[in-house]
């Protein structure tokens, strides 16, 4: 196939292009912006399903790579990969933003060309995050990404979308600059923005991080990455951008932005700084079990519906750290997986809050209740997301939790216990919202009126409910096709690990083999 | 070689700042024959490509007796500050127009300021050195206060004469003092002289307080907001970025030659650099006009160009790491003078009549109403901020790179944490064009957009900010090729 040489490529910038095209439409042409824009985010999800092809199971390492020179001094290479990690979050980007383009179909008509062109920027970026293995690329698109989502909170969010925008803004930049300084002397003691190169020269020995640089440099890194994602103390700007940003920008972020942070803990601090991230474990642990608990808490008081899954986002999002820093097999695939169901579940609590807010204009819990009686069809979508989002057997957000907290529980019990205290929060705040909102009397004489789903958000929400379901059931599937690249971080880990850490009272630690990773898949299919 | 030859070759090596005064000279005749604006134009910009481009005649080495000195890093520096006086000169069209200004004698006098940098370039010695800062100062003074009618136009030329006199006499007593200590005001014979010798560094730290004057250097920098504020715009982007350009040049040739690697250096520029960039930034923040917030900026930029000294001059630093200092320093200048004179093209569009609009407000939603504008501006902006894919992103990476090569890991995380407080001045005007209503009564002379003249200049310097963002290669393989390390050693 003559895509085949550049496929990451165009999977980057395919959207890039379609951008370019959308420029060159009249601006007040709205269908045909909003219908090419469609085009080219389906298109653009097509080639990432390409992607699934070329990543065999159960190989580790890269098995498709693109590779050119790109400036000279300091050496920076166009380095581009993909493994069993990113593949499933390119998609998840891929597959969110036409249904992103979709939400908006009625909801935005402010500077409509601009919108669209700042989507598909913004997905140019992410997608470039995930599959860059030169840090220097990375970084790059992790800065640029900025932009496009700042104007999308700044220019066609709420009330406070000016304040949200610049927090968000500033918060990020204050993080990546931290991780800038760490990439420069990264690359000044090994001579190589490269990732696979520097693991190398770790692995090799020849680069040797004395402790307290690697602490230092770990936690440039980490610092960056945990604004991200958001860990607790560091979220507050989470829930001002998440509830000033437009429904699809709500979506973007919800969906796959904050898994940007969580993917760079994966990629680049627990293969980089091993010894470091050992060390640090049981306190990032121990904000991640805060977050999981504070979310929750919070999440339960909020009477603002956007908010409340907002914040639920810091609580779910604590479990996938809580996964990745227990260093077991099992609950790293959980990571992912529940990276993954996030994206989803949360995606589509979004969009369905979203279009609760086209018919009342209001996010208050208090205007609505009763709403089942109305739009009995967005009832039982509603419940379906919430139900997913907690956690229910059989749907995605089960998965994930389970083999987070199973493959936690083998090292620290005591860590998945109190993480555990949040599923059942989680269930808490999600129930009784429903209730508020869909149950009981209509207390608003305005809600009697309100029209159920259109054709096209039942689209959209079936697509999702069928996705949720998936997920739940066939998790194989996907398990199967990151398994390996998980084992293959945590080997690097532990081989450094066991290097550097040869004294005699630091216990050896147990390296799931085969027989976790057979037990995850196995129940995983349950 | 027969003395006319070596007369030939010598003023060969001058050609450009030849040129530059010939054709300023040129102008100050034509002008009582020359009515039409639009051919007094052309002149200063024909003079001011040829100037630029005879430095393809030029031949290495030194010239008159050592006086100057003609190589790839004066060539570098003669080209940037040329391609900025083109670009500054058609900006300036509209403006003089606008503004019903008499043109043939601005133009001369940018033309003698451009001949003055380019002797600052090329200097091999103080003196010379001295003459060429003066040349580029007097022109300057005289231009700031080009508004005779505007009382803020006129404190401007005066707060700069004044205090640009001081700095100057600070200079020239420098080199008094340099000269006494060493025999000599040649940079070359300078290298030999004893570093330690305390004459000598009391001579150099009053010439490093004069070209700090110049640079708008803390605590040197009282002048910089009220002085490009009042001066024409246009006027204030060839400040922000001619002079700016040149005297660092010097400030480089200087200290690449005396052993500078010293505790005494490294601190002195650790100091000021940090300073710089604290006070540039804190100022901008508070600033509600957007000239002297980018006046402001500006301050904080020669902050970041500092780094790159206080790298230089790091006691632990090894030649490599030096010359990547030396190209951090040349890569940045460039990057900036451009973006600089950008982004003050268009705020001198937009000022309308008198400069009258001019604060933050008067920016609010500008996207709508010129949608060009506010994207340029805003591109200026990101690459002030120095976020990747523009010029600013790779003039602040280099920087960063030199600094953490030489171990300077505090100054590089003062830089980093400036650099937040840099985008949130940037981002506010960004977000007061994209993100806000305009409220105020509608500027009837500004709601045109750009002049044609202006549009050019900015896209000049769009394309040329997003080609140093995306292919950096091609300047930075000149830059790296300077031959400051070779001469000073």
């Amino acid at each position: 196939m003559i895509l085949s040489g550049h496929l990451l490529s165009v999977v980057i910038f395919f959207p890039a292009f379609g951008a370019l095209a959308l420029l060159c439409l009249r601006g007040d042409d709205e269908l045909w912006i909003r219908r090419l824009a469609l085009v080219v985010s389906i298109v653009e999800f097509l080639f990432s399903l390409l992607l699934i092809r070329a990543v065999p199971i159960g190989v580790a390492g890269y098995p498709l790579e693109e590779f050119s020179h790109w400036i000279k001094s300091p050496e920076i290479n166009y380095h581009l990969g993909v493994d069993g990690i990113s593949l499933f979050l390119v998609i998840l980007t891929t597959f969110l933003t036409p249904i992103c383009v979709l939400a908006s179909w009625h909801g935005v008509h402010h500077r409509l060309k601009e919108f669209h062109v700042m989507l598909l920027l913004l997905e140019v970026g992410v997608v470039g995050v995930f599959l860059s293995l030169d840090l220097f690329v990375f970084f790059l698109f992790w800065e640029v990404m900025l932009i496009p989502m700042a104007f999308l909170i700044g220019i066609w969010g709420h009330d406070r979308r000016i304040y949200a925008a610049v927090k968000f803004v500033l918060y990020t930049m204050s993080g990546s600059i931290l991780m800038l300084v760490g990439i420069i002397w990264l690359y000044n003691a090994t001579g190589s923005f490269d990732l696979p190169t520097i693991q190398k020269m770790l692995h090799d020995g020849q680069l040797v991080l004395s402790e307290r640089t690697e602490m230092i440099l770990f936690l440039a890194f980490f610092v960056a990455f945990a604004i991200k994602v958001p860990l607790f103390p560091l979220h507050t700007w989470l829930p001002d951008a998440h509830v000033e940003a437009p429904t699809a920008g709500s979506i973007i972020l919800a969906g796959v932005l904050l898994k940007m942070g969580t993917y760079g803990m994966i990629r680049f601090c627990l293969p980089l700084f091993p010894d470091a991230s050992h060390r640090a474990a049981r306190y990032v642990a121990a904000l991640a079990i805060i977050g999981i608990i504070y979310g929750a808490l919070v999440a339960m008081v909020q009477p603002n519906l956007k908010k409340l899954v907002a914040y639920s986002s810091v609580s779910h999002l604590g479990f996938v750290v809580l996964g990745i820093f227990a260093f077991q097999n099992i609950s790293m695939q959980g990571a992912v997986y529940q990276m993954l169901a996030h994206g989803i579940s949360t995606g589509g609590l979004f969009l369905l809050v979203g279009m609760l807010y086209d018919r009342r204009h209001t996010f208050e819990i208090t205007e609505y209740g009763g709403l089942s009686t109305p739009m009995p069809r967005l009832a039982a979508f509603f419940c379906f997301v919430a139900l997913s989002s907690l956690g229910l057997p059989m749907l995605n957000g089960f998965v994930g939790e389970y083999l987070i907290l199973l493959g936690t529980y083998q090292i620290h019990w005591t860590w998945a216990a109190w993480a555990a205290t949040g599923v059942i929060l989680s269930a808490c705040y999600l129930l009784w919202s429903y209730q508020r909102v869909f149950f009981g009397e209509i207390t608003h004489e305005k809600n009697r009126q309100l029209t159920d789903v259109s054709s096209r958000e039942q689209w959209m929400l079936v697509t999702l409910a069928v996705v949720i379901l998936w997920m739940g059931i066939g998790s194989p599937y996907f398990t199967r096709r990151f398994a390996t690249p998980c084992e293959a971080v945590l080997q690097q880990m532990n081989r450094n690990f066991m290097r550097e850490a040869a004294t005699p009272n630091v216990p050896p630690l147990v390296v799931p083999g085969n027989t976790s990773n057979n037990s995850a898949e196995r129940l995983a299919s349950r | 070689m027969s003395l006319n030859e070596q007369m030939l070759r010598d003023i060969l090596r001058v050609l450009p700042e030849l040129l530059w005064c010939g054709f300023g000279v040129l102008l100050m005749l034509a002008q009582p024959f020359v009515k039409a604006r639009k051919a007094l134009t052309f002149i200063a910009m024909v003079g001011a490509a040829l100037g630029t481009l005879s430095t393809f005649f030029g031949i290495f080495g030194s010239g008159f007796g050592g006086l100057i000195q003609f190589d790839t890093f004066s060539i570098f520096l003669h080209w940037l500050v040329g391609l900025v006086t083109f670009l500054v000169i058609l900006a300036s069209e509209s403006y003089l127009e606008r503004e019903n200004l008499d043109a043939a004698e601005f133009y001369a006098l940018i033309l003698f300021a451009t001949a003055g940098m380019g002797v600052l370039a090329s200097a091999q010695e103080l003196l010379t050195a001295f003459i060429g800062l003066e040349m580029s100062s007097i022109s300057s003074y005289v231009l700031a206060g080009y508004r005779r009618d505007s009382a803020k136009a006129s404190e401007s030329a005066m707060k700069y004469f004044l205090l640009g006199s001081f700095a100057t006499a600070f200079f020239l007593y420098g080199i008094a003092l340099v000269y006494g200590a060493s025999g000599s005001t040649n940079l070359a014979q300078l290298a030999e002289a004893d570093a330690h010798s305390s004459l000598l560094r009391l001579g150099l730290t009053l010439i490093l307080v004069g070209l700090g004057f110049k640079v708008a250097a803390a605590p040197f920098q009282i002048w910089t907001p009220d002085v490009y504020e009042g001066a024409p715009t246009p006027v204030t982007a060839l400040f922000s970025a001619g002079p700016k350009a040149a005297t660092f040049a010097l400030l480089l040739r200087i200290f690449s030659t005396i052993h500078a690697a010293t505790e005494f250096w490294f601190w002195a520029f650790w100091i000021l650099a940090a300073l710089t960039m604290f006070v540039g930034n804190l100022g901008a923040m508070v600033q509600s006009n957007v000239k002297r917030m980018l006046a402001y900026s500006s301050i904080a930029h020669a902050g970041y160009t500092l780094v790159a000294f206080a790298a230089v001059t790091a006691v632990r630093s090894d030649p490599e790491s030096v010359s990547g200092a030396y190209a951090a320093v040349l890569f940045y200048l460039a990057s900036y003078a451009l973006v600089s004179v950008g982004s003050f093209t268009v705020v001198s569009e937009l000022g309308g009549r008198g400069e009258r609009y001019l604060t933050f407000e008067d920016y609010a939603g500008l996207a709508t109403r010129q949608p060009f504008a506010a994207a340029v501006l805003s591109l200026f902006l990101l690459s002030l901020l120095g976020l990747p894919i523009t010029a600013g992103f790779f003039g602040k990476l280099y920087i960063f790179t030199a600094a953490v090569k030489s171990k300077l890991l505090w100054l590089a995380i003062l830089m980093a944490i400036n650099s937040i407080i840099g985008a949130y001045y940037y981002l506010r005007l960004i977000v007061m064009m994209y993100m806000q209503e305009y409220k105020g009564t509608a500027p009837a002379d500004t709601a045109a957009g750009l002049s044609p003249t202006a549009a050019m200049v900015v896209t000049v310097a769009a394309i040329i900010t997003l080609y140093l963002g995306l292919a950096p290669n091609h300047v930075l393989n000149v830059v790296l090729s300077n031959n400051l390390i070779l001469s000073a050693r």
